[in-house]
């Protein structure tokens, strides 16, 4: 039986394919889509359950606004770092993932000073005195938040390829997914903030 | 012998190339090559090892569930050493394991045999081989998938054994009996279990079908475009967008499901009385839930379909010496069967107290569904029709698909009238239907699958005399099991009952009902001449020819035992489609998808003339 080496061949062989995208960025653009179907099951189920009746009104908190305004300016931040890298100007490059870093982490604190406020209006995730109309905020939060988290740990990876010089304007694959993830996630949570604003 | 020669020509002139003879000098240890591997082919092994355990818990749960319905009087103490306490102390099954068992047997069949044992092994081993492919486009998220399956396969099985029992609220875990473990045993931690483990398993399953997708999209082989691509890797192609579409809304449900169970929010629960206790829940909707499983659960019977009648499209056109009849018209039609399947979710609710209006549009949409579907019994006939047919096992059981795809799909058309429904659902009727159209058919797929790409994956051959025995009996016993449903569901026998003697109404049939458990034990046993021939014939089966069905596709083309990366050489271009059997002209009934037109002037139609 005869092995090949899968990774040198399929150099040679992706040359001829009919179809020159990447396929792990691809992969990437399809795990998007499951992301995608996953909060679009959230939010039809909040417009079915909310045409039942029993739904309960409330205003969002402030505080919502502000944590939404940090992660469009992250996204900002993002980009800029992308522009770096394809320039290879990494004291730039380093500098803007670390603020991206920092103001997903405030994003985060910030959401969850957002749950406090909810609290304190009396909007409850479970329990007794909660509704379904706050408990979806809680939801749709969290598991953004969670997908946050793993875009977080994205970027440390990202920031330490940078400093082993495995990033730059010849290697951007990782860049141009981590990127998209950011971009991405960033876009989700305009979509279900306004989608609350909206439709509460 | 034409083709013969330009096979090896092709293989000689791909050594050629100096620049893809990367051998691997460095042996994987043999954990890696066997256990953690990310090499399709094992990985697809290894969901064939995985999906047939599965089939034997749950057929053999089918039959203690069986036991029950068919011989009510029965004692059956003797499962105690199987059973412990779940057998009461007068030798009866105990009312809520039975309960359980049902749930179970739903799951494991829907879930573990025919999604991830069909699709893992047949998407998985087939995909890269026909497209022409090295690997999955990625090896490790495929061994991930693999291993997330087997860890979602433990948890499932754990939860058989723990002291309140597996998940008793049936394979569609509708809340609030799912989601109260008040409410019977099963819905303690046997269905905390479930919950974990299914949304493992989706994990699992998003990532294969990611990789089918990618794999699919980019990896084919020069030449490959997709209209030339074999019926099978459009039925997995598609299978794997639905999936990807569908899965995370179960998911979604499974995550709301477990928030409601686990830290008391009220998503799917209000209003609910228990022993004279109302209970917090406000505000609750379980209709949502049912609208959340079934936008899965409709695609869902698809995902488990397709894939077998990818299959069945194969075999039947490799068997019949006959191009596959109208192969564009079986293309749209798995397109239209994957879309519609989206669009027609409610109609498993028209009772459940939706808008009814709302219901008769679902009728409508569920409706056209037929017409996809008869496009595709018609071209499998038309293949048929006179061709000069090879009945191997893997034939019969196609055809046995199509038998069942098409008195299932009959049922179909009764039940998706909603007026009809009103009678009909949730009893055996329902049954009769999807066991017919779902679980058999596909489980005849999976068969036929096995038995006709077993010398690829094995380097032998299994007994076909055994196959024919197997199949008859398969054949007969399923019929037999599955067609009286039809008419204790028309009588009013409600599904998921545990005991219908005590009902004066349904008195009548219980000979019919006996009846149906002996043909049940009947057709479990025989799937040991199966058994038996698949492990034997895996150590001790005549060696395959290279190509033993004198099939198109590039599988065969490949070394009888592919190492990783299939081909050792060049991987081969492809010039044709997958269909040119009995080609009017040729040498041979079969011309390869490798084989270039220039090399067969004689059979080449006025259009191909210009490619040669
Ligand atoms: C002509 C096409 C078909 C039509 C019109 C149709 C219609 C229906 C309807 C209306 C029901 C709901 C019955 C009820 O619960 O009262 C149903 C149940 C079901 N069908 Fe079909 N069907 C078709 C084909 C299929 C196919 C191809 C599959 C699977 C591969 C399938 C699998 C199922 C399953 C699993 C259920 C029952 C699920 C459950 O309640 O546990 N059907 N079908
Ligand atoms: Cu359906």
């Amino acid at each position: 039986m005869t092995t090949i080496d899968i990774k040198k061949t399929a150099l040679y062989e992706s040359a001829q394919r009919p179809v020159h995208m990447n396929p792990k960025k691809f992969a990437f653009w399809i795990f998007l889509v499951t992301v995608v179907m996953l909060f679009a099951s959230f939010t039809s189920a909040y417009l079915v359950r909310r045409d039942a009746g029993g739904w309960l009104h409330f205003k969002m908190p402030a505080i919502f606004a502000v944590s939404t305004f940090v992660l469009l300016v992250s996204s900002a931040f993002m980009h800029w770092a992308y522009i770096s890298a394809k320039k290879d100007n990494f004291g730039k490059l380093k500098i803007a993932i670390a603020i991206t870093t920092l103001l997903g982490i405030a994003f985060l604190v910030l959401q969850v000073m957002g749950w406090g406020a909810l609290v304190e209006q009396k909007i409850f995730f479970a329990g007794k005195y909660a509704n379904p109309a706050g408990s979806f905020v809680y939801v749709f939060s969290s598991i953004h938040g969670l997908h946050l988290i793993s875009g977080i740990i994205f970027l440390l990876v990202v920031f330490a390829n940078v400093y082993k010089m495995k990033i730059h304007s010849k290697n951007m694959l990782q860049m141009e997914l981590c990127t998209t993830y950011w971009h991405f996630l960033d876009l989700l949570w305009v979509y279900l903030y306004v989608f609350l604003l909206v439709n509460n | 012998m034409a083709v013969v020669e330009a096979h090896t020509q092709h293989l000689s002139s791909g050594q050629a190339h100096a620049h893809d003879e990367h051998h691997d000098h460095h042996d994987l240890p043999w954990i890696r090559k066997y256990i953690f591997s990310e090499d399709h082919k094992i990985i697809a092994k290894q969901y064939l090892f995985t999906g047939i355990f599965w089939a034997i818990v749950g057929g053999a749960m089918s039959l203690i569930f069986r036991l029950q319905l068919g011989f009510p009087e029965a004692d059956i103490s003797w499962l105690k050493p199987l059973l412990g306490k779940w057998i009461t102390p007068e030798g009866k099954l105990d009312q809520e394991f039975y309960l359980a068992l049902v749930t179970m047997h739903g799951t494991i069949m829907v879930f573990f045999v025919l999604t991830a044992g069909l699709s893992g092994t047949f998407s998985n081993y087939l995909i890269p081989l026909q497209v022409g492919a090295r690997d999955m486009a990625s090896g490790f998220l495929n061994m991930l998938s693999y291993w997330f399956f087997f860890l979602s396969s433990v948890l499932m099985f754990i939860s058989i054994f723990i002291p309140t029992g597996p998940a008793g609220g049936g394979w569609t875990i509708y809340p609030p009996l799912s989601a109260l473990p008040q409410a019977i045993s099963g819905s303690g931690a046997g269905m905390t279990l479930w919950l974990i483990s299914m949304a493992i398993f989706i994990v699992s399953l998003l990532l294969g079908g990611l990789n089918y997708i990618t794999t699919v999209i980019n990896l084919r082989t020069v030449g490959m475009t997709f209209w030339r691509m074999p019926l099978t890797i459009w039925a997995f192609f598609i299978t794997a967008i639905i999936g990807v579409l569908s899965f995370p809304v179960l998911f979604a449900a499974a995550l709301l499901l477990i928030f409601d169970r686990s830290l008391d929010t009220s998503f799917f629960l209000s209003d609910i009385y228990m022993q004279g206790q109302a209970l917090h829940y406000k505000g609750g909707s379980p209709l949502l839930f049912q609208h959340l499983f079934w936008f899965l659960g409709h695609p869902e019977v698809y995902i488990v379909l397709l894939p077998a009648l990818g299959i069945t499209s194969e075999i039947i056109s490799t068997c019949s010496r006959k191009p596959i009849f109208g192969y564009t018209a079986m293309v749209y039609s798995i397109i239209g069967i994957a879309f519609l399947s989206f669009i027609v979710w409610a109609h498993h609710m028209f009772v459940s107290g939706m808008n009814p209006f709302l219901g008769s549009i679902f009728m409508i949409l569920t409706l056209i569904i037929a017409v996809p579907s008869a496009v595709k019994s018609f071209n499998y006939i038309a293949t048929l029709w006179r061709g000069n047919i090879i009945f191997t096992p893997a034939m019969l059981f196609s055809i046995g698909l199509v038998s069942f795809f098409i008195s299932g799909g009959l049922t179909g058309l009764i039940l998706g009238n909603s007026a009809a429904d009103i009678q009909l659902h949730d009893t055996y009727f329902v049954v009769a239907h999807f066991h017919i159209v779902m679980g058999t058919a596909s489980f005849f797929g999976m068969l036929a699958g096995v038995y006709h790409w077993f010398p690829k994956m094995f380097g032998r051959m299994m007994d076909e005399r055994l196959g024919y025995i197997h199949f008859w009996l398969t054949f007969i016993g399923a019929y037999c099991v599955f067609f009286p449903m039809h008419y204790i569901g028309i009588a009013g026998f409600p599904r998921r009952y545990y005991l219908f003697s005590s009902f004066d109404a349904f008195k009548t049939f219980t000979e019919l009902d006996a009846f149906i458990s002996m043909a049940a034990i009947f057709t479990v046993s025989v799937q040991f001449i199966f058994l038996f021939n698949f492990f034997y014939s895996i150590f001790r089966g005549r060696r395959a020819p290279q190509n033993p069905w004198k099939s198109n596709t590039l599988e065969w083309t490949a070394p009888i035992n592919p190492g990783h990366g299939n081909w050792p050489g060049e991987i081969p271009h492809v010039y044709r489609w997958a269909y040119d059997y009995s080609k009017p002209g040729a040498a041979d009934d079969y011309i390869p998808q490798n084989i270039p037109f220039s090399q067969t002037p004689e059979s080449n139609l006025p259009h191909e003339k210009d490619e040669e």
